[in-house]
């Protein structure tokens, strides 16, 4: 009995060890987006709360945390408290698999990367049970809106991942970050570039991200399904669309860009003078750069039109993943390839 | 009894399961009847996990929960049922709806009852080392033992798909619809025309109150 408790108690640590910088990534996430979208259209971005502004994600917490929970008299009430608690639960789950270094992961199970795509797509719940509890047409669209958009974008991330899986031949993440050690040339960016350009933009559109951000399109559905939440349930939308976009920038850094591998591995002076740098940080930058790539993006932008989105899932991402895996399988099968088949 | 902590999380899911399908009939919002079957899927999801078989666990989440039940609802919210109506008729058909659910029961337990997996048929499946991967064994089976039926189960798939694009397939309308690539391709010299125009003072201006003078002379000329 007491050893369950021991070991139980131990695995809420690690996971608190995990969520804690998590949701302070997040916080500042929001700061550096106003900051840098800012920037980008020749603004300041936040400056008056603290030095610089540093401490505006706390004065938005504060504000959202101390706001009155509106619950619409027309809402399944029931419902529409579970709606958050079902987006964010999976956006936080995900990270349980997530290689932060070589042995530093919370679950290293066989069946990871499936596992990811899972958690990806259990997201979708929150917001079509938020969209329909609410019990207003905007919520409602934009809940429709959504699901359909991840269904689609999750098929082409999904043959994308199967690429992924060709190459590494593990659906382990800790396996598939090993098998790309040796230089920056054995990343599988370079053998997957249409499919890691793929799962990029699929991971943009799975979560709901500008120019994809159909599902809260304020020009025509005013906040699409969070429009009827306030304070804290609100406060829950958002923290999990942002843990998503920091997730999606993880998994590319790790499926393509080597995760916590080095840069300089194999290179003989500067391999040997960067070593004492831990694997974290390198995963860590190269996430840093996606997230900043998907900020750039929403500043750079305009949203799709719904059909044109429609289109770009199903009748050009699709055919170019079947079509890249059925030319990677020849090349691994007819021995053409560096990895071994 | 001591119970192991495989049995409690053997009994907590099957509790789950159990009380989450009872709720998918007795729930009268079809969307919490929908939400309480996605429970289900979960919780048989779990019951997978114990049996070492984590990929299968994890692919029931991925199609059934993150694919088949988010469509499913998408249907669900779209009805207006009415459940007055609905319960019209109910006792009078108690007694036939009793009849058929005792049979099934009855062929239910004599189809994977003891008599076919019982101790005697099949041995308690032992546990596997660290070592084993669910994927490995499932791809092996599946692409040895099993190629035909398996490469049979992906044509059926293949003809329902091709039934059902084809049962909704009503022909070619005419209608407008934009072409995409034709967008694309398009160049400067398609949109935009550059019109050279003569200006009506033949002497250069330089100062801003005739430059727009020489603005109103040239709206003129184009209205005419």
């Amino acid at each position: 009995m007491l050893e369950w408790f021991n070991e139980l108690m131990w695995i809420l640590l690690k996971i608190g060890f995990i969520l804690l910088p998590l949701i302070l990534a997040v916080a500042y996430t929001t700061y550096a987006e106003r900051k840098v979208i800012g920037y980008m259209q020749l603004r300041m971005g936040p400056n008056r709360v603290g030095p610089k502004g540093w401490l505006q994600p706390f004065a938005d917490v504060i504000k959202l945390a101390t706001k009155e929970i509106v619950l619409p008299s027309g809402a399944n009430k029931p419902m529409f408290l579970l709606g958050p608690i079902l987006f964010i639960g999976p956006s936080l789950a995900a990270w349980a698999v997530i290689p932060f270094d070589a042995e530093l992961v919370l679950a290293d199970i066989n069946a990871g990367l499936i596992y990811l795509l899972a958690m990806t797509s259990i997201g979708v719940y929150g917001i079509i049970i938020a969209g329909w509890a609410s019990n207003s047409k905007y919520a409602f669209l934009g809940a429709m809106r959504s699901a359909s958009q991840v269904v689609s974008y999750e098929i082409a991330m999904g043959f994308t991942l199967v690429g992924v899986l060709m190459c590494a031949n593990s659906m382990n993440l800790g396996d598939i970050i090993t098998q790309q050690s040796g230089s920056v040339l054995d990343w599988f960016f370079i053998p997957l570039f249409p499919l890691l350009v793929i799962f990029w933009i699929s991971g943009v559109a799975e979560t709901n991200r500008a120019p994809f951000d159909l599902p809260e399109g304020e020009s025509e559905i005013v906040a699409g399904f969070h429009v009827e939440y306030a304070g804290t349930a609100f406060a829950l939308f958002f923290l999990a669309e942002y843990a998503n976009m920091i997730l999606v920038s993880c998994l590319t850094a790790i499926m393509f860009f080597g995760g916590w591998l080095s840069p300089f591995q194999g290179i003989p002076y500067l391999d040997a003078m960067t070593s004492w740098i831990p694997g974290t940080f390198w995963l860590l930058l190269k996430a840093a750069f996606f997230l900043f790539g998907l900020l750039w993006l929403r500043a750079t932008f305009p949203r799709f039109r719904y059909d044109q989105i429609m289109r770009l899932g199903w009748k050009v991402f699709i055919p170019v993943t079947i079509v890249w895996i059925v030319v990677l399988a020849a090349w691994i099968k007819l021995q053409w390839w560096p990895f071994n088949g | 009894m001591e119970l192991t902590f495989q049995q409690l999380v053997f009994y907590g899911f099957s509790t789950l399961l159990l009380l989450s399908a009872l709720m998918v009939i007795l729930s009268r919002n079809s969307v919490k009847a929908v939400m309480f079957l996605v429970l289900c899927f979960v919780a048989t999801s779990g019951l997978w996990m114990l049996l070492q078989a984590e990929f299968l666990a994890v692919a029931l989440v991925l199609v059934y929960v993150g694919a088949v039940m988010v469509l499913f609802l998408f249907v669900v919210m779209m009805l207006d049922i009415d459940i007055a109506a609905r319960r019209h008729g109910f006792t009078k058909l108690l007694p036939l709806a009793l009849l058929v659910a005792i049979a099934f029961l009855f062929i239910l337990h004599w189809l994977v009852g003891d008599n076919h997996f019982g101790l005697e048929q099949m041995e308690a499946p032992s546990d596997h080392d660290a070592s084993y991967s669910n994927i490995r064994e499932l791809g092996k089976m599946l692409y040895t033992d099993y190629f035909y039926p398996f490469e049979l189960a992906a044509v059926i798939l293949l003809v329902a798909m091709v039934a059902a694009i084809s049962l909704t397939f009503r022909g070619k309308r005419s209608r407008k619809s934009q072409d995409i690539d034709k967008q694309v391709r398009v160049t400067k010299a398609d949109r935009l025309r550059v019109i050279k125009m003569e200006s009506s003072s033949s002497s250069q201006q330089t100062d801003s109150k005739s430059d727009e003078e020489s603005n109103e002379n040239k709206d003129k000329e184009q209205d005419k």
